[in-house]
């Protein structure tokens, strides 16, 4: 308990400092202007979500070869904090892309893919609260999660082959080599920033889930009494 | 050739199946009709557009009705108490997943075939010319719609919700089929047909990623 709130707390003051620094140390991009400032968080939480579909993936097929419910438990966890700093990644993209493309979506390699992996994950959520026994959820879900990840690829290839007459995103244009050494650093420190928050909260929910088992577990030996 | 002779067996006993009681085939071509036909009076097409928008809609159509045709495949199995049958006869349960799987490429092969004469004629489109090429599509398209349709299938089978869950599983993962057949199908349906290389790479890369993890899984998706 004390290290999750000693992690918390600097947590906070790292976050709180990155956002000082994407506001008043990095400076402003010539061209997009103030908008630009979302890439703090646009880009991480993209990375990070990455982090959590392949945490989500290597839990999935642990699950499937040792049968031990923590795999499970990780699973999951791994889904759904993924699914939401992957909903981050859609908010923040389109109210950056407004102003600086003049449209809300276009349906791009880079935003496709992001699109399908929220459905693809979206859908692993559902499923797994449409399996009712445990060992029946743990396993069809962690088949179903090795399944999605293997599309990933396809899903970005496919698409990458006709759907590129659209400009390409300036997504990760900046970050070449021309990017300022203030906007480096301040990057740096918010993917740091958000990596710390990746694994605060997928503890925490992994925490959440192992209760959750021991809890159905406890019911349902009350109910065989 | 355990596994080949076990398969064949069970190829046969699906299709078996399939013509006795003539359930999916007759009702997934209705349903495909249906929609192309209610797509064609909707957008109401002129030549061009047709040439534009009918590969999408008609693989989106498969789509569709794919994820309803494929319900069945496990669920009868469950419903008639067969499936711990069924393991018990092979020796390796991917025979299962292989028989089950070609008899619905088959069938959805088929259904498919069916519907394009309609889709010609609906969407103003020649399809003679280059009709052996379109039939390597639509089969590439349709193994690749039918393993992960397959696999899907023995997962709804168990959960709550089941009839809607198998599309929900399948058509987000399904995208990289949509893309690539219908791009495919464009190309072949312009006035200079050519045979995509692009498109047909990514449906053999989809079907042989998921044939392989088939191969490999296929045999926990049949614990109880």
């Amino acid at each position: 308990m004390l290290k999750t709130i000693l992690g918390a707390a600097i947590l906070f003051v790292l976050i709180a400092l990155t956002a000082y620094l994407a506001f008043h140390y990095a400076p402003v991009e010539k061209s997009m202007g103030i908008i630009q400032k979302i890439f703090y968080l646009h880009l991480p939480s993209a990375l990070s979500s990455f982090v959590a579909f392949g945490i989500c993936f290597y839990a999935n097929l642990m699950y499937v070869f040792k049968r031990q419910p923590k795999w499970d438990w990780l699973g999951a966890s791994a889904a759904e904090v993924g699914l939401a700093f992957i909903s981050v990644v859609l908010v923040t993209g389109p109210i950056w892309a407004h102003p600086v493309w003049g449209i809300w979506w276009t349906w791009d390699a880079r935003l496709t893919l992001t699109f399908v992996l929220w459905l693809l994950y979206i859908s692993y959520l559902l499923l797994r609260s449409m399996l009712e026994e445990p060992d029946k959820r743990a396993l069809f879900s962690a088949l179903f999660g090795i399944f999605a990840f293997l599309d990933v690829p396809l899903v970005y290839f496919s698409i990458r082959w006709w759907r590129t007459q659209h400009p390409q995103p300036v997504i990760l244009g900046g970050p070449g080599s021309g990017l300022d050494p203030r906007m480096r650093l301040s990057y740096l420190l918010v993917w740091a920033a958000f990596t710390g928050l990746l694994i605060l909260l997928l503890n925490a929910r992994y925490k959440l889930e192992a209760m959750r088992a021991s809890v159905e577990e406890l019911r349902r030996e009350a109910e065989v009494q | 050739m355990t596994l080949l002779s076990n398969a064949s067996a069970l190829l046969g006993k699906e299709l078996r199946t399939e013509f006795r009681s003539r359930e999916l085939l007759p009702t997934t071509v209705v349903f495909i009709f249906i929609v192309i036909a209610l797509f064609s009076i909707t957008f109401h097409p002129t030549t061009s557009e047709s040439q534009r928008l009918g590969p999408g809609l008609l693989w989106v159509a498969f789509l569709f009705a794919a994820s309803l045709m494929l319900q069945p495949c496990f669920l009868r199995e469950q419903n008639n108490d067969t499936l711990s049958a069924l393991r018990l006869s092979v020796k390796d349960p991917f025979a299962i997943f292989f028989a089950k799987l070609a008899a619905n490429t088959f069938f959805l092969l088929l259904t498919e075939l069916l519907m394009l004469p309609f889709f010609a004629g609906f969407f103003n489109v020649h399809i003679l010319s280059v009709f052996p090429q379109l039939v390597l599509v639509f089969f590439l398209g349709s193994l690749g719609i039918a393993i992960p349709g397959t696999a899907f299938s023995a997962i709804s089978a168990q959960a709550r919700m089941r009839e809607l869950m198998l599309p929900l599983l399948l058509l987000p993962l399904l995208t990289p089929v949509l893309i690539a057949s219908t791009e495919a199908t464009a190309a072949l349906l312009e006035a200079n047909p050519a045979l995509p290389l692009g498109g047909l790479g990514i449906l053999i890369a989809f079907d042989i990623v998921f044939l392989t993890a088939l191969w490999l899984f296929g045999e926990y998706l049949l614990e109880e």
